[in-house]
């Protein structure tokens, strides 16, 4: 079987999905089970405190039983926001240690600060958490993520929340080569096609939201990303045709076409 | 009278009181939420322990919708 693995744990789905920008709770459950997500994201946040307490939860739509559940540091752009966050998460997850990383650094481009995230990935990998990271998509800060010890390598492949694809494949390939633990696609993918490509450039998973979503109908949306994850990765499995530039090369046969000159002697 | 900060808001309370006390005071119980007091997170088991005293910060969050 093709499974995704993190930190020891198998995945058949190798598409990760976020929970925000949702209508209701009915809608974000509907595109999870239609996107066949086994691990979803949800922030981290205050609670009204003596109001509108008939609120519901989150997790009662998307129970810890049923999806593996990836909190994540989104709106920290401190380490120690993060680290607290990540802290105040494996609480309320009962010791739960999966956790996704973010420190952002500008609320304009939601850019990954790298120096404070190097130094609070540090401080969680020695905490016990196994840290899926955000980063930007240099190889280097990848390699010091994965040194560090992060189970995942997540590169954006452009900003959060923009939809603009993939914009830097050359960047993603040298970080795909050079990582010995899952790489995801975290950011930027828009539509199918963009999911399809991280697959095929050999990430081992993507993770998004805002594609399913911000789309027209985001439970549509979440059956094509979940059929588009599938064909990359079978077309990375299955070894794409080698380009030929400048150089047609028919599929059918070049002979027998009709009317067209013999070249064989019969001899009659 | 004690002041304490939560959720990054002033509060007063009569006197001092336990976590599990302002749980019940505010409806919050049941409900997942996690606590940190002053930088330092309570583990649940602690809730009905730990005495919130004059000048402590709490932090009370739940999960919610994210990406």
């Amino acid at each position: 079987m093709d499974n995704l693995i993190i930190a020891g744990k198998t995945y058949r789905s190798r598409l990760l999905v976020g929970t925000g920008k949702y209508k209701d709770f009915t809608d974000t459950r509907a595109a999870i089970e239609a996107s066949g997500a086994e691990i979803v994201t949800v922030a981290i946040r205050r609670t009204n405190i003596g109001q509108n307490t008939e609120e519901p939860n989150l997790l009662d739509s998307v129970p810890p039983s049923k999806y593996t559940l990836l909190p994540n540091t989104a709106g920290c752009y401190t380490l120690d926001d993060a680290v607290r966050t990540l802290r105040l998460a494996r609480e309320l997850l009962d010791g739960h240690n999966l956790v996704k990383l973010e420190v952002l650094g500008d609320p304009r481009t939601l850019y990954p600060n790298m120096v404070e995230t190097l130094k609070a990935a540090e401080i969680l990998v020695k905490e016990g958490f196994d840290v899926m990271v955000y980063t930007s998509d240099d190889p280097i800060a990848a390699r010091q993520l994965e040194e560090i010890g992060c189970v995942a390598i997540m590169p954006l492949a452009s900003l959060i929340g923009s939809g603009m694809g993939i914009l830097n494949p050359w960047n993603l390939q040298i970080i795909i080569d050079n990582a010995k633990v899952p790489v995801l696609v975290d950011a930027g993918v828009g539509t199918a096609s963009d999911a399809a490509i991280a697959l095929e450039l050999g990430c081992d998973g993507v993770l998004m939201n805002t594609a399913i979503a911000a789309a027209q109908h985001p439970i549509l949306m979440a059956s094509a990303m979940r059929k588009a994850v599938e064909a990359g990765r079978e077309a990375y499995l299955a070894g794409r045709m080698t380009k030929k530039i400048y150089t047609a090369s028919p599929s059918s046969p070049v002979e027998g076409v009709i009317n067209s000159v013999s070249t064989i002697n019969t001899n009659c | 009278m004690i002041q304490l900060t939560i959720n990054g808001e002033t509060r007063q309370f009569d006197q001092p009181i336990t976590i599990t006390q302002f749980i019940n005071q505010n409806n919050l119980q049941g409900k997942r939420i996690a606590i940190e007091r002053n930088g330092e997170i309570v583990p649940r088991s602690q809730f009905s322990e730990q005495l919130l005293t004059e000048g402590d910060r709490l932090e009370v969050v739940v999960a919610v919708g994210g990406g």
